[in-house]
């Protein structure tokens, strides 16, 4: 369902990801890892048609994404790691949009924006203007979006971050049921790896831009020799702390950005 | 179909839920009428060329549809720090009906201002000396907006911060707005400002508005015309081109 190969994205001189290849088999729950910075995000990027590759070659459904972008794009939904809501629409608003955007006929629509809304909690405030939600509900939000249309491959990007409990039990069971009832493909990234150790089918791990190891959770652990995924986890990337770009470089790059220059 | 009418929709909305920029919108163009109009006024008058108010009215209008579209284009950059840009970036939809809608809609939006302030005008002593012009100020109001919604979304999608923004403001939107004729007649005016004036798209929605409202005419209602449907296609397309190629 997802067939990456030799993919490479480099901003400047910095290799964000280097010659990555991967598959994903249709129905899989593929949880993909690494430490903050190892180029998780970026993929996902490429992957779902915002960041042009540098080389590599992406297919989704066998459709190449950088010829048969349109077509593509109806394959798959996403929920994003930062925000990417309209906070000057109403919650049943921005699930509107979403729902039009997607072709999701109206009286669908209707129905599982209700449906979604009760599920996550939101529907009493759906008439609400999102910018008046606190950062748990926005998420939510955000998640009941991405299950409005059924799509083939369902990105996660850091779907559990900022929520609690109750709600991360909860998009999880609802993921396995759509991964179950629907047989869609779900891509994931987290940084709980007792999450990714319960839900995936199978795990990438990532580090400095490169695949470091592939497996099911079981075989991960196994070549480690460890117990937990935790442990594989930090065996394969090191216990040293990682940070994102400082803040300095950060803004530099961003100047250089402001003309579309910095960033091919 | 559905997509351009939801985005055109989403623009609406935005504006008529915000009570601040509905007011400042309104109240910035008030000021320099009232100000400029009635400040100027007595020498222009001096200067045999009539009532300043009357000449500047349409010039106003002008420059609050010419704000309010640029703006709403440029409004991408919110769209881009609040992230919901990513949201319509991955949507099954071609990127140009995206384009469309969210110009189209910014484009109402100016239109709706520039009436408004023509109302405000109006109350303030302007009085147009053919008003069967009006449906024909209107079209040239409208295009007016195309225009510089269709060059906001180019621009918008080229920006990635606030310094950018404020660039833009400074080089490019006051400029259109002071070298427009907005201000002031654009006859016998120095090589260099004619020039720059002439280049302007503005300067053909103000003269056309000034030629069907009060029969002062610069260029001629139909250069004036056929010069904005020209630049309104050429930003359209710029504005197209940029938009596909956004990366986050």
């Amino acid at each position: 369902m997802i067939q990456v190969r030799n993919l490479v994205k480099t901003f400047g001189s910095f290799t964000a990801v280097d010659d990555v290849s991967f598959d994903v088999a249709q129905g899989e729950i593929f949880a993909f890892l690494g430490p903050n910075g190892a180029g998780k995000t970026t993929t996902i990027k490429m992957l779902t048609t915002m960041l042009k590759p540098n080389s590599g070659d992406i297919e989704l459904d066998g459709l190449d994404v950088r010829k048969r972008q349109t077509e593509a794009r109806k394959r798959f939904g996403i929920v994003f790691q930062d925000p990417s809501l309209d906070g000057d629409l109403t919650a049943r608003e921005n699930m509107e949009f979403h729902g039009v955007l997607y072709r999701v006929p109206h009286a669908l629509r209707r129905q599982r924006t209700e449906e979604l809304l009760k599920l996550f909690e939101l529907w009493d405030r759906r008439d609400a203007q999102v910018k008046m939600f606190s950062g748990g509900m926005k998420r939510r939000l955000e998640i009941a979006r991405g299950f409005l249309h059924t799509p083939k491959i369902l990105f996660l990007d850091e779907p559990t971050l900022g929520l609690d409990p109750q709600s991360r039990n909860q998009l999880w069971t609802h993921v396995k049921q759509v991964n179950q009832t629907e047989k869609v493909t779900v891509f994931l990234t987290t940084h709980y790896m007792d999450e990714a150790d319960r839900v995936a089918d199978r795990i990438g791990v990532i580090d400095h831009g490169k695949m470091v190891a592939q497996g099911t959770p079981k075989e991960i652990k196994e070549s480690c020799g460890v117990e937990s995924l935790e442990d594989a986890f930090l065996k394969l990337t090191g216990s040293a702390t990682r940070n994102e770009n400082a803040s300095s470089t950060d803004q530099l790059r961003q100047f250089a950005r402001m003309w579309n220059r910095g960033k091919g | 179909m559905n997509v351009v009418y939801i985005l055109w929709l989403r623009e609406m909305k935005r504006y008529v839920r915000s009570r601040v920029q509905l007011m400042v919108s309104i109240g910035q163009p008030t000021i320099y009428l009232l100000a400029l109009g009635f400040g100027l006024g007595p020498v222009f008058q001096r200067a045999g060329s009539g009532n300043y108010l009357q000449f500047m009215a349409p010039g106003v209008i002008g420059m609050t549809i010419l704000f309010a579209s640029i703006f709403s284009g440029i409004g991408l950059l919110w769209d881009r720090q609040f992230g919901f840009l990513k949201e319509m970036l991955v949507a099954p939809v071609p990127r140009l009906e995206i384009m469309v809608g969210r110009a189209l809609g910014g484009a109402m939006v100016a239109v709706i201002q520039g009436v408004l302030v023509a109302i405000v005008c109006v109350v303030a002593g302007f009085r147009p000396v053919h008003w069967s012009g009006a449906p024909l100020a209107l079209v040239f109001m409208i295009l007016i907006a195309v225009v510089f919604a269709a060059l906001g979304v180019a621009i918008g999608s080229t920006l990635q911060d606030m310094q950018g923004f404020q660039l833009i403001m400074t080089f490019l939107v006051m400029p259109i707005f002071f070298l427009s004729g907005a201000l002031f007649p654009l006859k016998g005016l120095p090589t260099v400002l004619a020039v720059l004036t002439t280049i302007d798209p503005l300067s053909y929605g103000i003269d056309g508005m000034r030629s069907v409202l009060l029969g002062i005419v610069h260029f001629g209602a139909v250069t004036d015309l056929v010069v904005l449907a020209g630049a309104g296609s050429i930003f359209l397309l710029a504005g197209a081109y940029c938009f596909s190629r956004i990366e986050m």
